[in-house]
C-alpha cells in the first residue's frame, strides 16, 4: 500500500477489502477494558487541521491513541494565506518535529496532495476542500457491508449537494472500486460540472430513482448535508423547496425495499435533507458510521503508517 | 554601426544588412563593411521587426521582490521584445499621469526596451468612477492603451462611458473579460469534467465570452475601440470573428501559454498552472490557433505575470494567479504556429510585431525591415532549441509553466533603434556585479 | 465474511520435498497425546481456554479441544489470539493482514489459558502472544502448547507441552501442512532455499 492515502481512487478492491477486514478485527478494541494496541508505539502523529472540524478530529485522535502512537492536534486554521505563511512552510513546520505521519483536512481543494510533495512523511487526507474524503468513504463502505454483506453488484443511490461534497466524489470512487453501481441525484443546479464522466447514472428525480425506476432496485441511500456554509451562489430557491423536491422523508422511505439502510456522513441538517422520522428509523445506519469511523481510521493508520520506516531524519525534499 | 550579414528577413533571402544612427541604412545581397561598423554574423538567421508586446505586468511600483520595470526590460530583450505594454495593476494603481510618467522614467533608465505604460481604466481599478483618462493620455507617457486587467469592467454603464470617452485619444479600451457574477474571484479551473472531478472551483467558458459578446455590441453603440485580453475560448473567437465581419472596431490578442497548454495540466494541482483566464481544453486550443491564424486574432501578448514562490506555494485555490512569459513567448509561437505550418515568418511577424504596434499606437515598431525605417529588429534562429531553466530567466519571480521544456528559437540579437540590446543570446550591456 | 478469506491450500502438502518427520497418522497420535497430558497436568480442565494462533495454531486448537472432550468429557473454551500487532518486526517488514482474535464466550480473566501454536522457534511469537493476552485480561496462568519444538530459542520461553523435540540447523526450515490448511497433516524439514 502507497505511504499515502489520498484519494479514494488510491486503493484496489483487495486493499480496500484489507482495510475493511482490519477495521473488523480493531473494532474490537472498544469491548476492551484497555483499549490499547501496541502497532503504532513510540511513532508520531499530527493531525493539521486547517479546517475545524470537531468529529473527524476526535476520530483520528482516539484511532492514533488507541494504537498507542503519541497524538497532538495543531489547528493551522487562520494561518496560512491570511497571516500570510504560505502553506509549504506551515506543512515543512510541522513536519520538522519529526513526525511520522500527518493526517490533515484543508478547505482548499488539492492542497493535502500538494503537501505530500514537501513533506517526507506519510499523509492521510482527512478531507481537501471538496476534493475527496476517503476515510468517509471506507466508514461508510464498512457500515454498508455490515448490513448488506458483499457490495458488488449493489445499488447505491447519492443524494444532495454534489458539486461541493468530497463525501461524494469519495464514495462514488470507493464502490465503483468495490463492484457496487450509483446513482446520483441531485437538482441541475447542484450536480457537478463534467458528471457524466463519473460513471454513474444521474437523476433529477428522487421519487423515481428511490422507487427503482430510473436505475433499478435501490440497495442503499445516502443523504448528504446541503452545505450552507459552503454555498453562496443561490442554488436552489428556498430550504422548503429542497426538503420537498430532494429531502428524505416518511414517504420517500416507503419507496425503498425493506432491506435498504439510510446512510448520512453528518452532521445531519433534520427537516431539510433528512427528517428527524428518516434519521432515526431502524434503517439509519447513522450511528454505525460514527462507530465505524474509529475502527477504520486505525485501520488505515495501521496500513499507511505502521510498516513504513520511521522519521528518524527530518526528510525534506526541494 | 552595425552590419548583419546574412540575415533572412521574415523568413525571405540572406541579405546583409546595414543598421546607423538608429535606422535601417543599407540592406542588400553583399554590403561593404563601413570602417568603424560591428560585424554580427545572422548565419541565415531569420530577421523579424522587433516584437512588441500589449500586454505585461513589470509589477514595479509595488511589488519590486518580484519583478522591475528593469528586470521585465531583461526579460523582454532576451526574449526578442523592443516595446511592451506595462499593465496598470501596480501598486499604487498607475490612473494618474504621475504614475504613468513614473513607468515611463523608470523604462527609459533601464534602456532596454520602450515601455509603454497602460493606464487604468477606474479609478483605483475600482470599477467604480473613470480614472484620469485625459491626464494619463496627455502625460510624457502618451497612454493609447487603457486597462483594468486583473479585473474586468464588468459595469456595462462604466464600459460605454470609458469606450466613448477615449475617442478624443485615438486609444483602445483592453478589457480582461470575466464576468464577476460567473466567475468570481475564487474560479481558477476552467468549468468542466476536471474541475468537477478535481473539486476546484470552476471558471465557465460563458463567463468570457458573455462579456465579449455585450462589449462588441457596445463598441459598435459608441463607435468606441475595443481590444479583448488574452482570448481562451472557441466561443470568443467566434464572437470577435462576427464582431469583425460587422465592421466593429475590435482587436484582441491570445498569450502563447494559451496556444500551448490544456487543463489537463492542472490534475496534479500545481498552481504554476493557474493562470487568469485558466487552461482550456484542448478544442480551444485549437479553436485559438485557428483564429490567430486567420487574423480573427490579431496579436500574440504574453500577459507576463512574475509571481513570488510564497505567493504560489499554497493550495491550488489560493495560490496567486499568473505565469512569466517574456523570455518563452517567441519559442511558444515558433513551435505552435510556424512549425504547424500555420502561419509563415510574415504572419509571425504580423502578429507579434505589427499589428500590436497599430494597435498600441506605438510609432517606430512594427515597420516593415526596409531602408529608412527605424532598427528596432530581432534575430532569431529558428533551428536552435533551448531549454527552459527557470534559474537561469533573466526575471526575478521563477513561475514559468514550460519548465524544463524544450523549445525552438533562440533569441541571438535584439536591436533597439540600432542598438544592440541582446547579442550572443545575452544582454548586451553587461548587469552582472563584478567580483 | 465476505473478504475475509480463509488461506487457500497451497501445494506444499502434495509436494513437500525434503525430509518427512512427522506422517499423516502420526500428528493425530502426537495430538492425542498432547490432549492426554493437558487433562493430567490441569486436573480434568475445568477452568481452561485454548487460544489458537494463527494461522495453524487455530486448527491445532481446534482438533486439541475436541479430543480433550472426547477423552475428559467436559466442554473444552475455544477461541484464536491473533498476534500481528504485537509482533516486535512491525516497523521492519511490510504491514500484514490482521487475523482474528475471538474470546471464548466466559472469556480469560481468571482461567488457565493454553496457547496453541504449531511451531516453537525463536520464542518471539508466543512473547507477542503473551502480550496480546495482557490486554485481553487477566487469565490466572498461561501454559503453551506447540507441535513441534524446533529449538534456537532467543528469549527465555519454554513450552509445557511438546508434540515432538525436532534438533534443527538455523538454516533448516520446517514446514507444518494440515488438512484444514494445506490439504494433508505432515511436517517436513528443508534444507534454505539458496
Amino acid at each position: 500500500m502507497s505511504r499515502h492515502l489520498l484519494s479514494a481512487a488510491d486503493l484496489t478492491a483487495d486493499q480496500a477489502w484489507e482495510i475493511l477486514d482490519s477495521a473488523e478485527q480493531m473494532d474490537a478494541i472498544q469491548n476492551r477494558e484497555v483499549k490499547k494496541l501496541p502497532a503504532l508505539r513510540g511513532r508520531t502523529v499530527v493531525n493539521l487541521f486547517f479546517e475545524d472540524s470537531t468529529r473527524t478530529r476526535s476520530s483520528f485522535e482516539i484511532a492514533g491513541k488507541w494504537l498507542s502512537a503519541d497524538v497532538i492536534n495543531v489547528s493551522a486554521k487562520g494561518s496560512s494565506v491570511s497571516k500570510g505563511e504560505s502553506l509549504r512552510d506551515t506543512a515543512l513546520t510541522v513536519a520538522a518535529l519529526g513526525v511520522d505521519a500527518l493526517v490533515v483536512r484543508h478547505n482548499a481543494s488539492g492542497a493535502v496532495q500538494r503537501i505530500t510533495e514537501w513533506v517526507g512523511c506519510s499523509v492521510i487526507n482527512a478531507g481537501d476542500g471538496t476534493h475527496e474524503h476517503p476515510t468517509q468513504a471506507l466508514l461508510d463502505a464498512f457500515a454498508l457491508r455490515r448490513r448488506l454483506g458483499d457490495l458488488a453488484g449493489r445499488h447505491i443511490v447519492i443524494v444532495g449537494d454534489l458539486t461541493h461534497s468530497r463525501v461524494a466524489r469519495s464514495n462514488v470512487l470507493l464502490l465503483h472500486t468495490l463492484g457496487a453501481q450509483v446513482t446520483l441525484v441531485a437538482p441541475p443546479t447542484l450536480m457537478p460540472a463534467g458528471v457524466a464522466g463519473w460513471g454513474c447514472t444521474t437523476s433529477w428525480d428522487l421519487d423515481a430513482t428511490l422507487a427503482g425506476k430510473v436505475a433499478g432496485d435501490v440497495d442503499a441511500v445516502m443523504m448528504l448535508r446541503v452545505q450552507r456554509e459552503r454555498m453562496s451562489g443561490g442554488y436552489f430557491p428556498s430550504e422548503r423547496e429542497y426538503a420537498i423536491g430532494y429531502g428524505l422523508g416518511s414517504a420517500r422511505l416507503d419507496l425503498l425495499p425493506e432491506h435498504a439502510p439510510v446512510l448520512h456522513p453528518g452532521p445531519m441538517n433534520r427537516g431539510l435533507e433528512i427528517s428527524s422520522v428518516a434519521a432515526d428509523s431502524p434503517r439509519s445506519l447513522v450511528l454505525d458510521q460514527v462507530r465505524a469511523g474509529v475502527a477504520v481510521r486505525m485501520a488505515v493508520l495501521y496500513h499507511v503508517v505502521a510498516g513504513a520506516d520511521p522519521a528518524t531524519e527530518l526528510e525534506v525534499r526541494a | 554601426m552595425i552590419l548583419l550579414r546574412g540575415a533572412r528577413p521574415l523568413g525571405g533571402p540572406a541579405v546583409d544588412v546595414l543598421l546607423a544612427d538608429g535606422r535601417i541604412a543599407g540592406l542588400g545581397d553583399r554590403i561593404e563593411a563601413p570602417d568603424g561598423a560591428e560585424l554580427i554574423d545572422a548565419g541565415g538567421a531569420v530577421l523579424l521587426p522587433g516584437l512588441v508586446d500589449l500586454h505585461t505586468h513589470l509589477r514595479e511600483p509595488g511589488r519590486e521582490d518580484t519583478e522591475t520595470v528593469a528586470t521585465g526590460s531583461a526579460a523582454a530583450a532576451l526574449g526578442g521584445f523592443t516595446a511592451v505594454h506595462a499593465m496598470a495593476n501596480t501598486n499604487p494603481v498607475a490612473d494618474t499621469a504621475e504614475i504613468v510618467e513614473q513607468v515611463l522614467a523608470l523604462g527609459r533608465r533601464a534602456g532596454l526596451v520602450d515601455v509603454r505604460p497602460v493606464g487604468a481604466v477606474s479609478a483605483g481599478l475600482a470599477g467604480e468612477r473613470l480614472a484620469e483618462l485625459g491626464g494619463m493620455a496627455r502625460s510624457a507617457a502618451a497612454v493609447r492603451v487603457f486597462s483594468d486587467d486583473g479585473r474586468c469592467v464588468s459595469d456595462a454603464r462604466l464600459m460605454r462611458r470609458a469606450l466613448e470617452y477615449l475617442k478624443p485619444f485615438d486609444a483602445v479600451l483592453a478589457q480582461h473579460a470575466q464576468d464577476p457574477r460567473l466567475a468570481d474571484g475564487a474560479a481558477c479551473a476552467h468549468e468542466g469534467e476536471l474541475s468537477g472531478r478535481l473539486g476546484l472551483p470552476g471558471w465557465p467558458s460563458v463567463a468570457e465570452e458573455s462579456i465579449v459578446a455585450r462589449d462588441v455590441m457596445l463598441a459598435r453603440h459608441t463607435g468606441g475601440r475595443l481590444h479583448v485580453c488574452h482570448v481562451s475560448t472557441a466561443g470568443t473567437v467566434e464572437v470577435v470573428r462576427w464582431a469583425k465581419a460587422q465592421g466593429i472596431e475590435v482587436t484582441a490578442e491570445v498569450t502563447p501559454h494559451h496556444l500551448l497548454l490544456t487543463c489537463d495540466l492542472l490534475t496534479g494541482y500545481d498552481p504554476v498552472f493557474k493562470v487568469n483566464p485558466p487552461l482550456r481544453p484542448a478544442e480551444d486550443v485549437e479553436a485559438l490557433r485557428a483564429g490567430l491564424a486567420d487574423g480573427t486574432i490579431d496579436a500574440v501578448a504574453t500577459d507576463h505575470a512574475p509571481h513570488a514562490s510564497h505567493d504560489k506555494d499554497h493550495a491550488f485555490a489560493d495560490a496567486a494567479f499568473g505565469m512569466l512569459g517574456l523570455q518563452t513567448a517567441l519559442g511558444v509561437v515558433i513551435a505552435t504556429m510556424v512549425e504547424t505550418g500555420l502561419l509563415d515568418w510574415a504572419g509571425l511577424a504580423d502578429r507579434m510585431s505589427v499589428r500590436p504596434a497599430v494597435i498600441g499606437r506605438l510609432a517606430g515598431h512594427g515597420r516593415p525591415i526596409v531602408v529608412g525605417e527605424p532598427a528596432n529588429l530581432t534575430l532569431v534562429d529558428p533551428g536552435r532549441r533551448w531549454q527552459v531553466r527557470p534559474a537561469e530567466l533573466a526575471s526575478i519571480a521563477r513561475n514559468t509553466p514550460f519548465a524544463g521544456r524544450e523549445l525552438p528559437g533562440t533569441v541571438l540579437a535584439t536591436f533597439l533603434r540600432g542598438r544592440p540590446t541582446v547579442r550572443d543570446g545575452l544582454l548586451a550591456e553587461s548587469r552582472v556585479v563584478a567580483g | 465474511m465476505p473478504g475475509h478469506a480463509t488461506p487457500a491450500p497451497d501445494s506444499r502438502a502434495a509436494d513437500p520435498g525434503g525430509k518427512t518427520v512427522l506422517q499423516p497418522d502420526d500428528v493425530g497420535r502426537v495430538l492425542d497425546r498432547i490432549a492426554h497430558q493437558i487433562l493430567e497436568k490441569t486436573h480434568g480442565g475445568a477452568d481452561l481456554v485454548l487460544l489458537g494462533i494463527p494461522s495453524r495454531g487455530e486448527p491445532l486448537a481446534r482438533r486439541l479441544a475436541s479430543r480433550i472432550e472426547a477423552f475428559g468429557g467436559v466442554p473444552v473454551a475455544l477461541g484464536t489470539l491473533d498476534i500481528t500487532l504485537y509482533r516486535d518486526d512491525l516497523r521492519s517488514k511490510a504491514v500484514r493482514p490482521l487475523g482474528r482474535t475471538v474470546e471464548p464466550a466466559g472469556g480469560i480473566d481468571g482461567k488457565l489459558v493454553v496457547l496453541v501454536d504449531d511451531v516453537l522457534f525463536s520464542g518471539r511469537t508466543v512473547r507477542a502472544a503473551l502480550d496480546a493476552l495482557t490486554d485481553l485480561g487477566r487469565p490466572r496462568a498461561v501454559q503453551l502448547a506447540v507441535l513441534i519444538d524446533r529449538g534456537h530459542r532467543q528469549l527465555p520461553i519454554r513450552a509445557d507441552y511438546v508434540g515432538k523435540n525436532l534438533p534443527t540447523s538455523a538454516t533448516e526450515q520446517v514446514r507444518v501442512s494440515l488438512t484444514e490448511t494445506d490439504g494433508a497433516d505432515r511436517v517436513t524439514i528443508l534444507e534454505e532455499a539458496g
